[in-house]
């Protein structure tokens, strides 16, 4: 077991956390299952497994699922070209009899083996087939795999936490889900907002985080928006706005926008904003 | 413990699998759930694996322990059905108005939201089906409400059989399967979508070619080798058809929606293209049909080899499929009638099937249909169809 005192997932410096995901956390983290969580882009999934790390104090293992991945490259690979370059030429350290020298692990595979208990963030499941999802969640399910060319069995010494995320674009499949705790996190609300921006700007002046996150709102409403702004580009707004020394809060209520290229990153949405947001400024 | 609980969720459609719940009973007995509020939560994470149903899941929730009536029976769908009739509504007030036997005016005076209560109420006094009149949602009267109808626009006589408005269809349900029937069905969908590729080595010469290299390098007396080939990409260039006009079509236009939004996503070159009814001299690469035409004669300059997918009933009147001056747009009359442009086509491309969204066992009764299935492969569009088509279009010349 690992120390009582440190299981209780409470947030993390640069991540502000509701207290709905915090329990859903803890009961995954006891009932020892993944989690999965949706949600708009921007909306902190990734984040969330870098606030535990930090939280916990835990190592973490990231890994990126690739569309055209295959389960054994997130396992362990066999370097069979190293062997080869090896025997031919005699000069290394390695033992060229010894295939366990040519393993290599792969994220599952060092999450499984590492001597601490790990967070292993698998981000963006989404992206690769059906087939590999569910034979990764068996896999996680059993904490066990096996290295066909040692015909050795690696098992987890720790169950890692494990948090998967994916973009809500299509379903996964019904075995997939039956094994994992699911969460859908919505998009923050205005006051949560402000306390997200709170935690990423020390000493930001109040007015310009508030006309700022109103401004933020009231253009991701405008109709027919193709990518919405999410958290992440409104942080780098109020950094835009920060570093312009021309910069007034009360410009926003006025209507005068600038930067607005960080926000908007398809080209018709951006002419759409800019021609709303001068047409506004007309009145 | 809170079995009644879990078999209302079971009941009310949200697709709750026993082995989550004894999750649940072991997270209780883990004494990590304290209060209700830890208790609404966890029980959302562990049995309710989409968004989707959170809704469903709230009213449940606040039905079990707070005693909340739930919705009337089926109060979901009746909502779906009710949405329907404001679609209807906003298409064609006075035929709805008609065939609820109220005056237009008086329905003007609702709002949307008191139109959609007064739908739910009327939805709820029709008991049974209700054929041949001409008041309530059945079959073969002319309320616009039901199918087998005439449209108020009077815009088709001949040929139509059977149009079909959203409403007819939600309350069937017929095709729930598709639309909404959750994670599996979906998964089923780009299952079957995923056997359309044809992969080719293309790019760099980055991959090794273990065999060819230990082959090689034995030929070489041991000094090594490499060989490396190209990584195997899909190359599948396809061409997407889709009948987005007209009323007929609309009920379907949401699986053929989910259908492209995972085309979209597997293929790398996907053109789709839109046209009304039938193919003339054009097909539009904007849903309106207006601002990018493509003539059809310049399809002959692509790869033979692209796969081309037609979406579309086929049902219209046999004049616009025969006739030289078949279509609506005066531009469109080259001389050539619509079968003679689809000949071509299926001539163009010999990998070309024909996704139909009116049921099988419906084909028999519209001409056209017969007609233009005798051009193109054509396959329902279902997912036992789409399979099939699938299958079609890899096949090996």
């Amino acid at each position: 077991m690992y120390q009582e005192s440190k299981t209780e997932f409470q947030g993390a410096k640069k991540y502000v956390l509701d207290q709905e995901l915090a329990s859903i956390v803890n009961i995954s983290m006891k009932l020892e299952m993944p989690l999965l969580l949706k949600g708009e882009p921007g909306t902190g999934k990734t984040m969330l497994a870098h606030a535990i790390t930090e939280n916990l104090n835990m190592p973490l293992i990231v890994l990126n699922v690739k569309s055209s991945m295959k389960l054994i490259e997130a396992l362990y690979q066999y370097d069979t070209l190293t062997r080869l370059n090896d025997s031919r030429f005699g000069d290394s350290k390695r033992d060229v009899s010894n295939i366990d020298e040519y393993i290599k692990m792969g994220k599952i595979g060092q999450a499984f083996c590492a001597d601490k208990k790990t967070v292993l963030l698998i981000d963006e499941i989404d992206k690769a087939d059906t087939d590999f999802q569910d034979d990764m969640l068996d896999v996680l399910d059993q904490m066990q795999f096996d290295i066909i060319e040692t015909d050795k069995t690696i098992k987890a010494i720790h169950r890692p936490v494990i948090i998967i995320t994916s973009n809500a674009k299509k379903d996964l499949s019904d075995p997939f889900l039956g094994r994992c705790n699911f969460h859908h996190i919505a998009f923050p609300d205005p006051k949560m907002m402000r306390k997200i921006i709170g935690v990423h700007f020390e000493n930001l002046d109040d007015k310009l985080a508030q006309n700022a996150i109103d401004a933020f709102y009231s253009m991701r409403e405008i109709d027919s928006i193709e990518k919405k702004p999410a958290t992440r580009e409104l942080i780098n707004w109020i950094r835009a706005l920060i570093a312009d020394p021309d910069f007034r809060a009360k410009d926003l209520v006025k209507g005068r926008l600038p930067f607005l290229g960080v926000l908007f990153k398809k080209s018709p949405d951006y002419e759409r904003v800019t021609n709303l947001a001068s047409r506004r400024r007309m009145f | 413990m809170f079995l009644k609980f879990f078999y209302t969720l079971k009941e009310i459609g949200i697709p709750v699998s026993p082995t989550s719940f004894l999750t649940l009973q072991k997270a209780l007995h883990q004494g990590i759930i304290n209060n209700l509020d830890d208790f609404y939560t966890c029980a959302r994470s562990i049995l309710v694996k989409s968004e989707r149903y959170f809704d469903l899941y709230d009213q449940v929730f606040a039905h079990h322990f707070e005693g909340i009536p739930l919705p009337e029976n089926d109060g979901f769908e009746m909502d779906e059905i009710a949405r329907g009739m404001l679609d209807e509504w906003l298409k064609d007030p006075k035929a709805l108005a008609d065939a609820l036997g109220i005056d237009e005016k008086e329905l003007n005076k609702l709002s949307p939201e008191e139109l959609i209560e007064y739908f739910k109420e009327r939805l709820k006094d029709q008991d049974g089906e209700h054929h041949g009149g001409r008041k309530w949602i059945g079959t073969g009267g002319y309320s616009p409400v039901g199918h087998s109808g005439f449209h108020p626009g009077g815009m088709r006589v001949g040929g139509q059989s059977r149009n079909k408005s959203a409403v007819k269809v939600a309350n069937e349900r017929r095709y729930k399967d598709y639309s909404t029937a959750g994670p599996l069905t979906q998964a089923k969908m780009s299952e079957a979508l995923k056997r359309l590729r044809n992969m080719i080595p293309a790019g760099p010469r980055d991959m090794i070619n273990i065999d060819d290299t230990i082959k090689e390098t034995l030929r070489n007396a041991g000094e090594i080798e490499l060989v490396f080939d190209r990584a195997l990409k899909d190359r599948l260039s396809i061409i997407l058809a889709i009948d987005n006009g007209g009323w007929s079509i609309d009920p379907f236009i949401q699986v053929v929606q989910t259908l492209f939004d995972y085309a979209g996503a597997q293929f790398k070159e996907v053109k789709t293209y839109f046209f009304h009814n039938t193919i003339y001299d054009y097909v539009w690469e904007d849903p309106s049909r207006y601002k990018k035409p493509k003539k059809i004669i310049e399809f002959s300059r692509l790869d033979p080899d692209t796969r081309l997918i037609v979406v579309g009933d086929a049902s219209m009147a046999p004049y616009e499929l025969m006739a030289q001056d078949g279509s609506i747009h005066i531009s469109e009359r080259s001389g050539l009638p619509s079968i003679d442009q689809l000949h071509f086509l299926s001539k163009t491309f010999s990998n070309a099937v024909w996704l139909n969204p009116v049921s099988e066992e419906m084909w028999g009764y519209t001409h056209t249909i017969m007609a233009i299935s005798k051009i193109f492969p054509m396959y329902e569009l279902s997912l036992d169809g789409l399979e099939k088509a699938v299958t079609r279009l890899m096949r090996k010349n």
